[in-house]
C-alpha cells in the first residue's frame, strides 16, 4: 500500500528553552562549591508526526505539555533544537526567514486570543488587505478590495463593517476576522492554536462550523491544537496526545475514542465532564504534571501512572504500532498488562 | 427549611448618564445542603449573582430592589459589620483564579490563621490545628509543612484545594463557587470537583456552582438555573433540564455542544451574540436569536411559568413543545 505523500512531516522534533542565559546565571552553589550548571526546559521531546493532505490532526494535552510549542515550531516562529520539519517534501526548519516567506502564503496560523491577534490600530479592512497585498503584489487595489470582501462574506462578517476597528467587534466576530485574515491568501495548511477556547459555547459552535466549512470548500489541511476533547472528537481525523513534550498516543480519532490504550489517554477521556450519567467513573491520577525542567529518566507519565513498574522508571517507552493502527508509547501496553 | 431565598433581586450599574440592569428580578431558593448550578455564557449575570449574594457589589454596581434572605435575615439590609461576620463564616466564596485569590506575600498558614482568628477567639496554635485538619480534608499531603509555604510554591490544583480548605475553615452553611475549575486542566478539574462534591455531601453544605460548563453542572448539582442577559430563563432539576430542556436558548446551548452532533457534521449553532447589557432588546432578551420568536416576544418580556417539570420564561413554550411532539410522531 502506498500512502500519499504527507503534506507535513515532523521527524524527531525537539525544542529546549534555556532557563539560565549568560554565564553568571549558570553559576550555582552546590555542596559549598561553585559549579556551572545550565537548566533547560524540555518543551518538546522527540516528536514525530505526519499530516496528509485534507486531514485534520488534533494535538491534545494539558497545559505545559508542549502543544503550542509544536505549533510555533511548524509555523517557523521558533527554531527547533533538533529534528526536521518537512513541508510538501521540502525541509523547512533550516530556512532563513526570507526563504520561509513564500511558504507563509501556504501555511497560516490562527491564535487563541482574538483580542491580542488583531492590531487594535488597524481597521478590519487594513488588517485583511495587508497579507493579500504582500503576497500578491500584482493585484490592483480594486482586486484586493474584492478579495477581502469575498473572504469577509465567507466567514459571515458584513463587508460594510470593514472600516471598523477590532474593539468594535465581539470575541466571536473577532475570531471570525482572524480566520478571514488567514484565509485571504488562499492557504492550503492552517495551524490553529486553541482557536475556540476563549469563546462562549454558542459562539464556539459558530466558529467551529466556519472552520469545517472552510475545510470542505477549500480542501484545507489542519493542525488543530486544543485541550478540549469533545472538539477533537468532532473536528479531528487524527489525534496526537501529548504529555510532557512526548507523544504518548497517536491514532485515528474514532479508534482513539472507542479504544484508548495509553493510561494517560484513558484518564484524560474519563475526566471530561459528561452531560449524561452513563459513562464510566473518572480515573483518578496521582499528583500533577512534573516540571519539564528535570525530565524523568524513564516514561514521562510514570509518576502518575497506576500501572508503572521498575522498567517504566528507567526506560523510556518507544511508540509501538498496535493492531488497529494506533501508535502507543507505553511499556504496560506493550507487555499487555493493562487490562489483566 | 430554606437556607437562602432570593426574591425579585435586581442589580444595576450606574453609568455616566443612565443605568444598566445587570440582574433583572431574579428569584430562587436554596435548601440546606442543596447543590444549585447557575449556567450561562459570559455577560449573563452569573458572577454578579454570586457577588450580590455575598453583598460584595461595589460601585458603580448596586442592589436596586429585591430581598436576599439568608437564614431568615435579609442581607440587603444588613450593616457592613454584620455582613462581615457572616462572610467567610456562614457563607464562603471560591473564585475562578487560584493564582490571584491567595495573598502572595503571606504563607498559607498565616492566611488560614487570620481567617479563623477574625471570626473566633482562638490562639495561634489552636487555629493552626484546625487549619491542618482542614488541609487534610482536602487531601493535601503533609499539611504541617504547607502552612509555612507561600502560594507560589504550590501548583494550581494544590492552590485551589487550599482555597477550598479556607472556604471550609469555619464550617459555612453555603459555599458560592464561581467557575472554580475553569483555570485548571481537565484531570485536575475532575479531582477538584469530586472533592467539592464529597465535602458538600459529608458536611451538609449548600453549594451554588457558577459555571459555563454544562457537563460540570450535570455532574455536580441537583438543581440548575439557566441565565441569559441578566434573567433566569429556565429553572428546575438538573437532570430534567439537561435531558429535556424547554427554553429555546437552553436547547440551543445543549445542542451546540460537539458531543450532540455526529463527528464531522455541522454543529447546531445559535445565531448571533448575547446582547450587551447596554443594549438588551425589549421584550424577551433572546428574541433576536430565537427561531420561534413571534411579535409579542419582541414587545413583552415573558414571566417565568411552570411548564411540565421546570419553570421557564418563554411565551412560545407551548408551541415549541407541540412542534417537538409532531416531530416525534412524524
Amino acid at each position: 500500500m502506498s500512502a500519499p505523500q504527507p503534506l507535513l512531516e515532523i521527524r524527531n522534533l525537539e525544542k529546549r528553552f534555556e532557563l539560565d542565559r549568560g554565564f553568571l546565571e549558570t553559576l550555582k552553589f552546590k555542596g559549598g562549591k561553585l559549579v556551572q550548571e545550565k537548566r533547560e526546559v524540555h518543551a518538546v521531546n522527540n516528536v514525530s508526526l505526519e499530516v496528509a493532505p485534507g486531514e485534520a490532526l488534533c494535538v491534545v494535552g494539558e497545559s505545559g505539555c508542549g502543544k503550542s510549542t509544536v505549533a510555533r515550531l511548524i509555523a517557523g516562529l521558533l527554531t527547533p533544537s533538533a529534528g526536521e520539519i518537512h513541508y510538501a517534501g521540502e525541509r523547512i526548519d533550516d530556512r532563513s526567514r526570507r526563504a520561509l516567506m513564500p511558504l507563509r502564503k501556504k501555511m497560516q496560523m490562527i491564535f487563541q486570543n482574538p483580542y491580542a491577534s488583531l492590531n487594535p490600530r488597524m481597521t478590519i479592512q487594513q488588517a485583511l488587505e495587508e497579507p493579500v497585498r504582500y503576497h500578491n503584489p500584482a493585484l490592483s487595489k480594486g482586486e484586493v478590495r474584492d478579495k477581502v470582501a469575498e473572504v469577509m462574506r465567507s466567514v459571515g462578517v458584513d463587508p460594510s463593517w470593514a472600516g471598523r476597528y477590532p474593539h468594535e467587534f465581539s470575541g466571536g466576530q473577532r475570531q471570525r476576522i482572524a480566520i478571514a485574515r488567514a484565509l485571504t491568501v488562499d492557504p492550503e495548511f492552517i495551524i490553529a492554536d486553541e482557536p475556540i477556547s476563549a469563546l462562549d459555547v454558542s459562539i464556539q459552535a459558530q466558529v467551529l462550523n466556519l472552520m469545517l466549512e472552510a475545510k470542505d470548500e477549500r480542501g484545507l489541511t489542519y493542525l488543530f491544537i486544543t485541550h478540549d476533547l469533545s472538539v477533537v472528537q468532532h473536528f479531528g481525523t487524527k489525534v496526537a496526545v501529548l504529555y510532557l513534550g512526548s507523544v504518548c498516543e497517536l491514532s485515528d480519532t474514532a479508534t482513539l475514542f472507542e479504544n484508548p490504550k495509553h493510561p494517560y489517554t484513558r484518564a484524560l477521556l474519563s475526566a471530561v465532564p459528561q452531560l449524561k450519567d452513563d459513562h464510566p467513573n473518572h480515573i483518578r491520577l496521582r499528583g500533577e504534571i512534573p516540571t519539564p525542567i528535570n525530565l524523568p529518566q524513564g516514561c514521562p507519565f510514570e509518576s502518575r501512572c497506576a500501572h508503572a513498574n521498575s522498567r517504566c522508571q528507567t526506560e523510556k517507552p518507544r511508540p509501538q504500532q498496535q493492531p488497529d493502527g494506533a501508535l502507543v508509547a507505553c511499556h504496560a501496553v506493550e507487555e499487555d498488562r493493562l487490562d489483566g | 427549611m430554606s437556607l437562602l431565598s432570593v426574591r425579585d433581586l435586581s442589580v444595576k450599574f450606574a453609568m455616566r448618564d443612565n443605568t444598566v440592569t445587570a440582574l433583572n428580578q431574579i428569584s430562587f431558593d436554596l435548601c440546606k445542603g442543596e447543590r444549585l448550578g447557575i449556567v450561562g455564557e459570559s455577560g449573563a449575570g452569573k458572577s454578579i449573582t454570586g457577588f450580590a449574594l455575598m453583598n460584595l457589589l461595589s460601585r458603580p454596581g448596586y442592589i436596586d430592589s429585591g430581598k436576599i434572605q439568608f437564614l431568615g435575615e435579609d442581607i440587603t439590609e444588613m450593616s457592613e459589620a454584620k455582613m462581615r461576620s457572616i462572610r467567610g463564616n456562614q457563607m464562603a466564596m471560591i473564585f475562578q483564579d487560584p493564582m490571584v485569590t491567595l495573598n502572595p506575600v503571606l504563607t498559607i498558614g498565616q492566611q488560614m490563621v487570620e481567617t479563623l482568628q477574625a471570626h473566633r477567639k482562638l490562639s495561634k496554635s489552636e487555629a493552626e490545628q484546625i487549619a491542618i485538619v482542614k488541609l487534610r480534608e482536602v487531601y493535601i499531603p503533609s499539611p504541617e509543612e504547607r502552612l509555612n509555604q507561600y502560594p507560589h510554591e504550590l501548583s494550581g490544583g494544590m492552590r485551589q484545594r487550599i482555597i477550598i480548605a479556607i472556604a471550609l475553615l469555619l464550617d459555612p452553611q453555603l459555599i458560592i463557587a464561581d467557575e472554580p475549575t475553569t483555570a485548571l486542566d481537565v484531570t485536575i478539574q475532575a479531582d477538584i470537583m469530586e472533592l467539592l462534591l464529597e465535602l458538600c455531601e459529608s458536611n451538609k453544605v449548600g453549594l451554588i456552582l457558577i459555571t459555563h460548563d454544562l457537563g460540570v453542572v450535570s455532574q455536580m448539582t441537583e438543581r440548575t438555573l439557566v441565565m441569559y442577559a441578566g434573567r433566569i430563563i429556565e429553572a428546575g432539576r438538573t437532570r430534567e433540564i439537561i435531558n429535556d430542556p424547554q427554553h429555546p436558548y437552553t436547547q440551543g446551548l445543549i445542542n451546540a455542544l460537539p458531543q450532540q452532533t455526529k463527528p464531522g457534521q455541522r454543529l447546531k449553532q445559535i445565531p448571533g451574540n448575547m446582547p450587551s447589557l447596554t443594549a438588551i432588546p425589549r421584550g424577551c432578551p433572546f428574541s433576536p436569536r430565537c427561531e420561534y420568536a413571534q411579535d409579542h416576544c419582541l414587545t413583552e418580556a415573558p414571566k417565568p411559568v411552570q411548564y411540565t417539570h421546570v419553570e421557564v420564561a418563554c411565551h412560545e413554550v407551548n408551541r415549541l413543545h407541540s412542534d417537538k411532539a409532531e416531530e416525534m410522531i412524524g
